[in-house]
C-alpha cells in the first residue's frame, strides 16, 4: 500500500500538468486557490487517482478538500479502507 | 469574506469576459416577439431560434394552446397550493395517469420542474449511507439532487460501462443500496448513454437505475418514450425521470415507475410537497403534447431528417461535433473568448443558438450548441448551416 508521501508525489504528477507552468507545489499548495483549478477539473483528476489507486471517492468528502495534502491524506485513509 | 464580495468577484468575472456593455450578453439576452416555434427577435435581429429543446416544435400547436386557454378558464391561473395541499386538481391526475399509461408504467408522479422532479426522486429514493453512483456528465440537477440526499456521490466516467463496473466491483454489499443514474441523451453534446450495458450492470450487481429522458422524450423509441424503449429494456429501468419543457413545450417533470414505493415518495420529497404544484393551464397544454407526441410520429420523423441534415452539414463545413447525430448539435471551440464571439456573430446572422462554457461542458470546451426542431423548415436548417458556413470562412 503507498504511503502518504508517495501518493502526495502521484498526486504532483497529475497537477503539474494542470497547473500554471512554473507553479511549486508542497503539501499546502491550494488547489482551487493557487493553482487556480475549476472544481470539475479537480474532480475529473480524481477519477484518474481512484483507478490508479483502485478506490472510490465520494464527492461530498472532496467538498472539504482544499489542499495537495488533504488529498493526499483522504487517498490514503480511502485506500486502508478498501 | 464580505459576504457579498463572491458576487461582486463574479460581476468583475462576467465583465472581463463579455466586454463592452453594448455588446449582447448571451446569457440573458431577451428574446421578443416569438413568432413561432422556431422565430423570434433577439437583440433586435430577427432569428431562427436553433437554441430551444424545442424538439417537436408543440409551443404554438393549436391544441396545446386551446387546452390551455380552456383550463384558464376553467381553473384560472394557479393553484396557490402543494400537491399535498390544495394543489391536486383533476388536470395533474389526469395527466398522471396518461404518463403512467403511455409509458406502460404502474404509476406517475408530477413535478413542478423537471429540475424539481431529479431533486425530488433523488432525495427520496437515498440517503445517508446509500450511494448515488453517477455519469460524470449528468446534469446540475441530477448533482443537486444527490448532493441534497446526503448519499455518497460517486462519479464514473462519462458513458463507460467499464469505469462503471470498476466502482459498483469496489462497492461490495453496498450495490444494493446504490442508485445508477444517467441520461437518455446527455443535453451538450447530444450522444445517448450506453443504456444497454449499464442494464446489464445493474442487473449483475443488485443496484437501481434511475435514467433521466429529459432530451430523449419524444425524440427516441418507435412511441417516442426515448432511450430506455429504443434499446428495449424498459422493464429493466426502475425510474425514468424527464420533463414537460423540451419536447411537450410546457413546463414540470415527472417520474414513472412499476415499484409500488413511487406513490409513498408524494410523502417523502420535499421538492414535490413544499412547492405549488404547476398551474392547470400548464398541465393542459402538456397533455395536450402528450396526445401529439403519442399520434403524430411523423413529427420525429422530420424531426430527424432536420437532425441529419444540419449534422452533416456542419460536419462537412469542418466543425467538430458531437460524437452522434442527435437533435442536440455542438461545434467545439478551445477558448470561452472564441465561442462568445461566433455566437455574437451566429445572432447578426439571424440564428440563435445555445452559448455553454466550462465548467458546464464536458472536457473544458467551449459549446456553440444547437437544437433541432421539428418545426424547423427545410430553408430554415439550410439558414442556420450558411450562418456558419459563413463564419467558417470569415
Amino acid at each position: 500500500m503507498a504511503n502518504i508521501d508517495e501518493i502526495l508525489e502521484r498526486l504532483f504528477d497529475h497537477l503539474r500538468e494542470l497547473a500554471p507552468p512554473g507553479v511549486v507545489l508542497d503539501e499546502e499548495t491550494d488547489l482551487i486557490g493557487t493553482l487556480g483549478l475549476e472544481s470539475i477539473t479537480v474532480i475529473n483528476m480524481v477519477l484518474e487517482i481512484e483507478d490508479e489507486y483502485d478506490i472510490s471517492v465520494p464527492l461530498n468528502e472532496l467538498s472539504d478538500v482544499r489542499t495537495a495534502g488533504e488529498l493526499a491524506r483522504l487517498v490514503h485513509r480511502l485506500t486502508k479502507e478498501t | 469574506m464580505p459576504l457579498l464580495e463572491p458576487l461582486r468577484a463574479l460581476s468583475r468575472e462576467r465583465q472581463r469576459f463579455l466586454g463592452r456593455e453594448d455588446q449582447t450578453d448571451p446569457f440573458g439576452v431577451p428574446v421578443g416577439a416569438v413568432r413561432s416555434a422556431t422565430e423570434a427577435q433577439v437583440d433586435g435581429h430577427s432569428v431562427v431560434m436553433a437554441g430551444t429543446n424545442n424538439y417537436l416544435g408543440l409551443t404554438f400547436d393549436p391544441d396545446c394552446v386551446a387546452a390551455a386557454k380552456e383550463a384558464l378558464d376553467d381553473a384560472g391561473t394557479g393553484t396557490t397550493g402543494s400537491r399535498m395541499a390544495n394543489g391536486s386538481y383533476a388536470y395533474h391526475l389526469d395527466l398522471e395517469a396518461e404518463l403512467a399509461d403511455f409509458f406502460g408504467r404502474r404509476s406517475a408522479i408530477v413535478f413542478s420542474a423537471g429540475y424539481l422532479a431529479n431533486l425530488g426522486m433523488i432525495g427520496a429514493l437515498v440517503r445517508k449511507g446509500d450511494v448515488a453512483m453517477i455519469d460524470a456528465d449528468c446534469h446540475a440537477s441530477i448533482y443537486d439532487g444527490c448532493a441534497l440526499s446526503g448519499a455518497d456521490i460517486l462519479r464514473f466516467r462519462h458513458s463507460d460501462p467499464d469505469s462503471l463496473e470498476r466502482r459498483l466491483d469496489r462497492l461490495g454489499e453496498r450495490a444494493a443500496s446504490t442508485l445508477i443514474i444517467v441520461e437518455g441523451i446527455y443535453s451538450m453534446l447530444g450522444d445517448r448513454a450506453p443504456l444497454a450495458e449499464i442494464v446489464a450492470l445493474k442487473k449483475r450487481y443488485g443496484c437501481y437505475l434511475m435514467v433521466d429522458e429529459a432530451h430523449s422524450l419524444g425524440v427516441l423509441g418507435e412511441g417516442g418514450r426515448g432511450l430506455a424503449e429504443e434499446v428495449g429494456v424498459e422493464e429493466d429501468v426502475d425510474f425514468i425521470v424527464g420533463t414537460f419543457s423540451k419536447s411537450l413545450g410546457g413546463a414540470g417533470g415527472f417520474c414513472v415507475s412499476d415499484h409500488a414505493e413511487l406513490e409513498l415518495v408524494r410523502f417523502a420529497s420535499r421538492a414535490y410537497i413544499f412547492t405549488a404544484s404547476p398551474p392547470p393551464s400548464v398541465v393542459a397544454s402538456t397533455r395536450a403534447a402528450l396526445h401529439i407526441l403519442r399520434t403524430r410520429p411523423e413529427l420525429r420523423t422530420r424531426l430527424w431528417e432536420n437532425a441529419r441534415h444540419l449534422y452533416c452539414r456542419l460536419r462537412e463545413i469542418g466543425y467538430e461535433l458531437g460524437p452522434e447525430v442527435s437533435p442536440v448539435i455542438a461545434a467545439s471551440f478551445d477558448a470561452p473568448e472564441e465561442a462568445l464571439s461566433f455566437w455574437r456573430r451566429l445572432v447578426e446572422h439571424g440564428v440563435y443558438v445555445n452559448l455553454v462554457l466550462p465548467p458546464a461542458t464536458p472536457d473544458g470546451r467551449s459549446l456553440v450548441r444547437c437544437s433541432v426542431s421539428a418545426a424547423h423548415t427545410t430553408e430554415q436548417v439550410d439558414r442556420i448551416c450558411e450562418a456558419f458556413a459563413a463564419l467558417r470562412n470569415e
